[in-house]
């Protein structure tokens, strides 16, 4: 088994990527999701994730290596945007198949902390037509240290 | 040449996202930085900015740059 992990330059589908990542595991007895997208509202008129393209995806990569050695998985999907979105639009996708839930479950909070506040984004908003870097929150680590 | 290339909101500071550096030999991050405007260089040194050489994040301490390196500059990753 093998995770697909992506950086998408693009806006991507979920609903369609999730379709066929089920259709991959149809052997694995559950399979969680989460799907991350642009907040509407609060002033915000778009969004930007500006990646390093040495660091990004091979962080990424090593972060999937590790749930897969940390869970017992039929699969993992990662797809991440970089770029310029507009709210309402899909930021980051992670699905994980397993036999039992629980291991789908964990996989999938696990890698999203990570994704949150160990990997390499940086973002901004852009409000009332300014850009302004938002700053990392002290929830998102305090988020992964839950994971030890 | 050595290409710099500023992450976040690093690149507010310097103006510009990357920028090329002539370098005549093998100099350390500090002198690197001693050529460059002092409000980017500080930023440069900030307690949490990290620093990757040709695309591994290394220590700043010592470290050396030579003629074809790129060096980024980290700011903590703000993701997801």
């Amino acid at each position: 088994m093998a995770a697909d992990v992506r950086l998408a330059l693009e806006a991507f589908d979920p609903a369609a990527e999730l379709g066929a990542f089920a259709a991959c595991y149809s052997q694995a007895g559950g399979i969680v999701s989460f799907l991350g997208q642009v907040r509407s509202g609060e002033g915000v008129e778009a969004l930007e994730l500006r990646h390093y393209g040495p660091l990004t995806l091979p962080g990424m990569e090593d972060l999937a290596e590790a749930v897969l050695g940390r869970w017992a998985l039929a699969g993992l999907l990662i797809v991440h945007r970089a770029g310029e979105m507009a709210p309402g639009e899909p930021i980051v996708l992670v699905a994980a198949a397993s036999r039992h839930r629980r291991d789908a479950f964990a996989a999938t909070d696990f890698t999203m902390d990570h994704l949150k506040s160990d990997s390499w984004f940086w973002k901004r908003e852009k409000v009332g037509g300014e850009w302004r870097w938002v700053e990392p929150r002290e929830q998102d680590h305090a988020d992964l240290a839950r994971w030890g | 040449m050595v290409r710099l290339v500023f992450l976040g909101r690093l690149e507010n500071v310097a103006g510009v996202a990357h920028m090329n550096c002539p370098l005549a030999e093998p100099t350390t991050l500090a002198d690197l930085l001693g050529m460059l405007p002092t409000a980017l260089a500080e930023a440069l040194q900030g307690p949490k900015v990290r620093v990757a050489r040709n695309g591994t994040v290394a220590g700043a301490e010592g470290l050396v740059v030579q003629d074809g390196d790129e060096l980024a500059f980290l700011p903590p990753v703000s993701g997801g």
